[in-house]
This record gives structure tokens, C-alpha cells and sequence, in this order.
């Protein structure tokens, strides 16, 4: 089963109303389905990463249905305005069923 | 005969930006015919307050070497006829220069082995060393130095201190930034290495770590000279982990990405810059379409692609030079900088004549200082070039000639394979070939000889690759090398094609039968960018093939058939 | 060095040439249709629109199995008007379906990057819908190359 190991960036503090920069990576071998064994000649069985959520202070801000074209070790960047101090939480889902989270707090100003 | 001392007048491009430069340059220099000493040879009339000397591509050559311009550099698109695409006598006349004289030894490989014997060689650090001080002498406070790549691949040297002897020398020169290409092939980690201790900028606006795309190295670099101040953005080659081996610095992406030029030339002018000036490793094609699309730029000092053009071509607002190779040139460009514009401009690419410039005595010692160690091997002589040996052009070259032949020779295959690099000197008729000219052509990081399995359809594929690489007329395609060399095996090529469809009549040549798709031939070749390639290094294949034959015999290659 | 025979004659193990292939050169390209099939439910009965889409990627990747790609799609991104989605495809892969971006007015610009998989030259597709139902499209051909050996 695969192991996935998130990791963020996002400055720590911002201004209100700034538009800020996320990146997220999850590493995760992203097995598309479409390989074969070299040895047995059998399909290696499809396990990928297939959803992403990032939600501030429990709503939704971003989001991504992910299929197997995504190359491995999915990297997500995007951008969210900022009008308050608060949470983020952001958890991807394989095709187990499997959910791998992070949490960054960020101070809004001004 | 003159005398080697005696050399025409080398004129100074003139003329306003919005102007057109036209090519008058040498225009006028030529038609006076006059003689000259090393002091005309440097002269330059006052003018501006800014002075860039750009040195690019010299490929570790300290010493002064021999370097045929190619005979064969087809433009496609709107490069189609236009310099750096124009060759031979249509370069001469394009730049009004008397065949036979200097410039068209310097510039051209019209009786290129004829007028060698006349002109000498040319380059030698301690030659340029002497032109910067002068032109340093006479520009106090004004000069920027500034060096486009590929400085530390090229030579036996630079491969066994591992570009340390170029640092060390370069260091000695002074220059004030760099931008890189081969450098990255001695590895991520030793470019670190030299990087963390240079004590000027190493540039490179199109570098970003590949985990978290953020720039791995400085973009640019502000500095101030004869009062106004100069935005130098630095531009590595863009496509280095596709032409050149990823493995060897897998954390990294590179690519042209035009929007970040924008960008930075945009902060550079919010913070105050006067000039901006790419500092450029695109290749001449790719920095002609980056200056019609970018705005904002002055000056393109462009590197890659090994031309050497006497005047600026100007596109929109933006000038590019072209300062040629293996420091056969060295560029000049005077600017009249004034409230924030660039008003006008003179330039000379300076041959460097090494029988006319005085070399530098504290550079000549650290050069020797430098080489030293390797004297004896370097001088080893191998064997005998009965014709000239040289490297450029589009499809072959004769040393790559000599490298197919001994592929095909020492390691028994049907179809040899050599790299379209650009770089590597050249071996006059009668010159014997020693351990120095194999290791110019040869000299890397990725040496080893493979032998291999390959089908026809594999063959044509790669050839289709890499004609697109050559011969896609959108010049952001284009890798800035020439076409695979090809030894044992003849094909016909329509450049006006696309991708596919560009290649034909591919023949092997030992049994003149057609190559068919679905065999499979015995390969040889160098320089794969693939990790953990097997096979002895490239230059023990040569040297054992010319070894064996002793006087190498070059016969004019007929295996290309390039279709109009 | 000299070789010897044996030597001379051994076929080189791993990868060859100057030319490396990043990814499996026997890949069958989806259908045409695979992709307008998704267009279209993706789309639904609104017009296929251009302009508003800016996508970034590489004129040539340096790794079929990784090529980095951006879109930003031009919005107000207030609650009243702006960008829900973003589909991306590619018209070349084994299947077109890549990801789809889910915006929100939080967003605060509609602009997204990501890696993906490219297993010959082929076009990305970026297909946006708009809060008000309408639809843009933008497409950029990206070059997977054998590998060269400029220099």
C-alpha cells in the first residue's frame, strides 16, 4: 500500500485581502494503471492519488478530481485571498480510500 | 603576401537604435584596404559612457586555435537567409569583405585551410586578456565583462581539473557575470562547488529547483558603470536536460520561459535600471524571436549557436550580438546611455589575431602555470591529418567523420552516430593530431562509445528527433546543435518538411541496399544522454583508430542529400 | 586503451544513443473522440468559447513523465462571477482525462499549476466554466522529444 507524505508551503503571515501562493506536494508513486509487470506480463493495478480538498476555516477554497496523468508525487499550486486569520486543512484521498492531511495555520493583518 | 603583422582595418558598426544598422560596418573598413597594427586593430572612437565586452563559447580553449567557420547553417521560418544564416560567399558579399582577406578568414570557410597558413591562429586567453585591459584602460569606470557559457567543457584540461582551470583563468579575467550551458555537466554538485566560491554572478533567470519551482539561481544583477545602471539577466541554455544528461543535475528545470524574462526585466526597470542587457545562452534564433516578443530588453548578448556576426542585428528595439566562438572574438558594444535610455551605440567584434595581439604576461604564465601538469600528454602526438579536420556544419564535419569511421572501425558496426555538437577545434592539412586536438573534439562528461541494437524504424526516428530539433521553424523548438552525424549509412533530408516526414533514401552504405524498418543494425555511438551508458570513452576509439591508420585521409562526405 | 575483441564486440546494457526515451514509445493515443466526449460532457450544450485562458507549459518537455503546467484563466473571482473549473486534457495520452480544478470566489485568482504525464508530443486542452454556465478553451502543443544532442 502506499505511503504519502504531504508537505505545504504558504507564508505565515499576509495582509487582508492579500492573494496568497499554496504549493502542496504529496509523494506518492501516482500508479496509473497502464504499466506492466516486466517479469509477469500483468497490468499493474491502478492506486492513485484521486482527489485533493483545501479548505480555510472549514470551507472549501480549492479543489482537484485528479486522474492518472498527473505525474508522480502530485504537485498542487494555487492561490487563495485571504481576509482573516485562520485554518487550512488539506487532505488527499487515493483510490483506497485512504486519506493523507496537513494543517498550516496563517496570520492575517491589517 | 602582407605580413602577419599586417592586417586590414577591423571598422566599428555604428548608428542610432532606431535606425537601421545595414551592413556597412565592414563595409567601409574593407573598401579602404588599409593596413593595420594591434593598436588599429583595437581602436574605437570615444563615444557613450557604458562599454560591454562580451566573451561567449570559448569552450576552455586558453591557447589560440584553429576554428573553420560552417559552410552549411540553413535558416528555416523567418531565420531563412537572414545572418546567422548566411554562409561563405554570400557572407562576404552580405558584409562587403574581401575573400581572402582577414575578416573572411576570421568570419568564413571560403580557402579556409589556405588563408590559416597566411593569418595564424586564433583566440588565446592571454590575447583577450590584453584587449580587455586596454579596452579597460581606456573605459575606466564604464566596462562591463560579461561571459555567455560554456566556458569551462571543451578541452583535456577543463575535463581533468574539472573546469577548475577555466575558473582560475576566468577569475584572472575578471568578468563581472556568467551564464552556463556545459558547465552543468560536470554536476550539480560541483557547479555548487565553483559557484559558492566565484567572486562575480553566475546568472540564470530560466533556472528553478523542479520540487518547488522556485529560481535556484540570481536572475539578474544590477550593477553601475560611467553613471547609469545595468540590468544583466542571465539566461542558461534552455533546454539542457533534454540535450545534455538529466541525471546529472536532476533537480533542475530549465526552459526559455519568456514570461519570467518579462518579468524580470520589468523589476529591473522598477528598480531603476538604465540598460537592460540578456546575458543569453537561447542560441541566435531563439533570442531573435525572444526580442520581437519580449520588450524592455537593450541588448541581447547571444551565445549557444557559435555565430560570430560583425554587426548587431536589430529587432524592434532590442540589438543582438554575436560574438562567435572558442575565443576567436571578442565583442565590444559602446552605449550612449541617457536619462534612462540607450540613445546609440557602436561595435566591434574584435578578431583575436593571436600573431597581432601581444598576449598578456601575467595570463600567458597562469595559463602555462595551468597546463603544466598536462604538457607532455597534450603534445602527444597521434597521428596525421592529411586534409583539413574541422567540426561545423549542419550535417557533417570531417573530424565527426573521423570519429564515425572509427566507430565503425573499432567497434565492428554497420552504423556509427556522433552527437551535431558545435564545439571543437580544427587540424590543418599536414598538421599532426595530438592528444589535445582528440580531447577538443571529444572532451566530456558522457564519453562513453556504445554499441547497440537498433531497428530502421528506430534509426529514422531518431534522425526525424533531431532534424526537428534543427529544423523546426518555430525557433522555440529549436536545441541549437547540428544534425547526428551519421558514418555507414547515407539519407536524403527536405529541411521545409516537418517532423517525419524530413528524412529518405536512407542507405546503408557498405551494401547500398535500403535501410529496412523492421531490422535490426549494430550501432555505435557517443555522448547518450541516458544514465549508466556502456562503452570505452570516445576518445580511446579515436585514438586507437587513428593509431592504427596513422595519416587520416578525409574524402569529401556525399552520404547527406539535402533536398532544396 | 586498447580493446579487445570481446570487448569490441559487446553490446552496450541499459538505454542507448544519445537519445534517452523518457517515457515508452509504444503508447496508443486515445481516440479523438475519447477527447471530445469529455469536452462535451464537460461542456454540456454551452458554446465553446476563446480567449480568457492563458496556458503555460514547456515547448518542449524535459521529462515526459513530469511536465509542468499552468493555467490562469482571466475573472473578477467575486461571488457573482467567476471561474468554477478547469479541465485539463491531453489528446495524445492512452486517455485524455488529466485533472479538473475546482475554483471557488476564495480563490481570488483562477490560477492553478501541476505535473503531468505526456507520453508523446500531443496537445493540453484547458477547458474553463464560468459561474454563469459559459465555457472557454485553450490549447498549447507540447514536443516530447527522444532526446537530442544539441550543443
Amino acid at each position: 500500500m502506499a505511503t504519502a507524505k504531504p508537505r505545504v508551503k504558504l507564508p505565515d503571515k499576509a495582509t487582508k485581502g492579500e492573494v496568497i501562493t499554496i504549493k502542496t506536494l504529496v509523494s506518492h508513486p501516482m500508479e496509473s494503471g497502464q504499466r506492466k509487470d516486466r517479469k509477469t506480463g500483468e497490468k499493474i493495478p491502478r492506486m492513485i492519488i484521486n482527489k485533493f480538498t483545501a479548505t480555510f476555516n472549514g470551507q472549501q477554497v480549492f479543489g482537484a478530481n485528479i486522474e492518472p496523468a498527473v505525474s508522480a508525487n502530485p504537485y498542487l499550486e494555487f492561490t487563495m485571498k485571504v481576509e482573516e486569520s485562520g485554518k487550512f486543512e488539506f487532505v488527499w484521498v487515493d483510490d483506497a480510500g485512504t486519506t493523507y492531511k496537513t494543517e498550516k495555520g496563517i496570520e492575517v493583518t491589517g | 603576401m602582407i605580413s602577419r603583422r599586417e592586417f586590414l582595418q577591423v571598422s566599428v558598426a555604428t548608428g542610432a537604435l532606431l535606425g537601421t544598422a545595414g551592413s556597412g560596418a565592414w563595409t567601409a573598413l574593407a573598401a579602404r584596404q588599409g593596413l593595420m597594427s594591434e593598436a588599429e586593430l583595437l581602436a574605437f572612437p570615444e563615444f557613450g559612457n557604458v562599454t560591454l565586452v562580451h566573451l561567449t563559447d570559448i569552450h576552455a580553449q586558453l591557447k589560440p586555435i584553429f576554428f573553420r567557420e560552417p559552410s552549411i547553417n540553413i535558416g528555416v521560418g523567418e531565420a531563412a537567409g537572414k545572418p546567422p544564416h548566411v554562409t561563405g560567399k554570400e557572407f562576404l558579399e552580405l558584409y562587403k569583405i574581401e575573400p581572402g582577406s582577414p575578416e573572411a578568414f576570421a568570419l568564413t570557410y571560403e580557402d579556409f585551410a589556405a588563408l590559416a597558413k597566411t593569418y595564424g591562429r586564433m583566440g588565446g586567453i592571454d590575447r583577450i586578456a590584453t584587449v580587455l585591459k586596454s579596452i579597460r584602460a581606456d573605459r575606466e569606470g564604464r566596462v562591463l565583462f560579461l561571459d555567455g557559457g560554456d566556458t569551462w567543457q571543451g578541452s583535456y584540461t577543463s575535463l581533468k581539473t574539472q573546469g577548475a582551470d577555466m575558473v582560475e583563468v576566468m577569475n584572472h579575467l575578471e568578468p563581472d557575470a556568467m551564464t552556463a550551458h556545459w558547465e552543468f555537466t560536470f554536476g550539480i554538485d560541483r557547479v555548487r562547488e565553483i559557484v559558492d566560491n566565484l567572486p562575480f554572478a553566475f546568472l540564470g533567470q530560466n533556472i528553478f529547483d523542479n520540487e518547488w519551482d522556485e529560481p535556484a539561481f540570481e536572475a539578474y544583477k544590477m550593477f553601475e558603470r560611467g553613471g547609469s545602471k545595468i540590468a544583466v539577466i542571465g539566461q542558461a541554455f534552455p533546454y539542457l536536460p533534454i540535450a545534455n544528461p538529466r541525471w546529472m543535475f536532476p533537480k533542475l528545470s530549465f526552459g526559455i520561459r519568456e514570461q519570467n524574462v518579462q518579468q524580470n526585466v520589468d523589476a529591473a526597470r522598477a528598480a531603476g535600471a538604465d540598460v537592460v542587457v540578456l546575458l543569453s545562452h537561447n542560441g541566435f534564433d531563439v533570442d531573435r524571436k525572444l526580442a520581437s516578443r519580449v520588450t524592455g530588453i537593450d541588448v541581447i548578448l547571444t551565445g549557444h549557436t557559435h555565430d560570430a556576426i560583425p554587426e548587431p542585428v536589430i529587432v524592434d528595439k532590442t540589438l543582438l550580438v554575436a560574438s562567435g566562438s572558442h575565443g576567436k572574438f571578442l565583442s565590444r558594444l559602446d552605449l550612449d546611455v541617457r536619462d534612462g535610455q540607450v540613445k546609440g551605440y557602436k561595435y566591434k567584434l574584435i578578431p583575436i589575431f593571436s600573431d597581432v595581439i601581444t598576449p598578456d604576461k601575467s595570463m600567458t604564465e597562469l595559463v602555462d602555470k595551468v597546463r603544466a601538469p598536462y604538457e607532455a600528454e597534450l603534445k602527444t602526438v597521434v597521428g596525421k591529418a592529411d586534409t583539413l579536420l574541422y567540426r561545423r556544419g549542419n550535417f557533417n564535419g570531417t573530424f565527426d567523420d573521423l570519429i564515425c569511421d572509427a566507430l565503425l572501425s573499432e567497434r565492428e558496426a554497420d552504423i556509427a552516430l556522433s552527437p551535431g555538437f558545435r564545439w571543437g577545434t580544427s587540424v590543418l592539412p599536414g598538421q599532426d593530431i595530438t592528444v589535445e586536438d582528440i580531447y577538443n573534439a571529444t572532451g566530456m562528461t558522457y564519453p562513453a562509445a556504445y554499441r547497440s541494437e537498433m531497428t530502421g524504424a528506430r534509426l529514422k526516428e531518431i534522425l526525424e528527433d533531431v532534424a526537428d530539433n534543427l529544423f523546426n521553424p518555430d525557433p522555440y523548438y529549436q536545441q541549437g546543435g547540428d544534425m547526428v552525424r551519421v558514418g555507414g549509412m547515407g539519407y536524403a533530408i527536405d529541411v521545409s518538411q516537418t517532423i517525419g516526414n524530413r528524412i529518405s533514401d536512407m542507405t546503408l552504405l557498405k551494401s547500398g541496399e535500403p535501410i529496412d524498418p523492421q531490422k535490426t543494425y549494430i550501432v555505435a555511438g557517443w555522448a547518450s544522454v541516458a544514465e549508466a551508458t556502456e562503452g570505452p570513452p570516445i576518445w580511446d576509439v579515436v585514438t586507437s583508430y587513428i593509431k592504427r591508420v596513422g595519416t587520416v585521409q578525409g574524402k569529401p562526405n556525399q552520404s547527406v542529400l539535402v533536398k532544396a | 586503451m586498447e580493446l579487445n575483441r570481446r570487448e569490441i564486440l559487446a553490446l552496450s546494457g541499459g538505454s542507448i544513443a544519445c537519445f534517452a526515451l523518457g517515457v515508452s514509445a509504444v503508447s496508443t493515443p486515445a481516440l479523438a473522440s475519447a477527447t471530445d466526449e469529455r469536452i462535451k460532457a464537460f461542456a454540456g450544450d454551452a458554446e465553446l468559447r476563446e480567449g480568457r485562458i492563458s496556458l503555460t507549459a514547456p515547448e518542449i518537455a524535459e521529462n515526459g513523465n513530469t511536465v509542468p503546467i499552468e493555467v490562469k484563466v482571466e475573472s473578477p473571482m467575486t461571488k457573482d462571477d467567476y471561474v468554477s473549473e478547469v479541465m485539463v486534457l491531453a489528446d495524445g495520452n492512452p486517455m485524455p482525462g488529466v485533472i479538473t480544478f475546482l475554483f471557488s470566489p476564495m480563490s481570488g485568482e483562477a490560477t492553478a499549476t501541476t505535473r503531468i504525464r505526456l507520453a508523446t508530443t500531443q496537445n493540453v486542452i484547458a477547458v474553463a466554466k464560468m459561474s454563469n454556465g459559459s465555457v472557454f478553451m485553450e490549447k498549447k502543443n507540447v514536443k516530447v522529444t527522444i532526446g537530442g544532442c544539441g550543443g
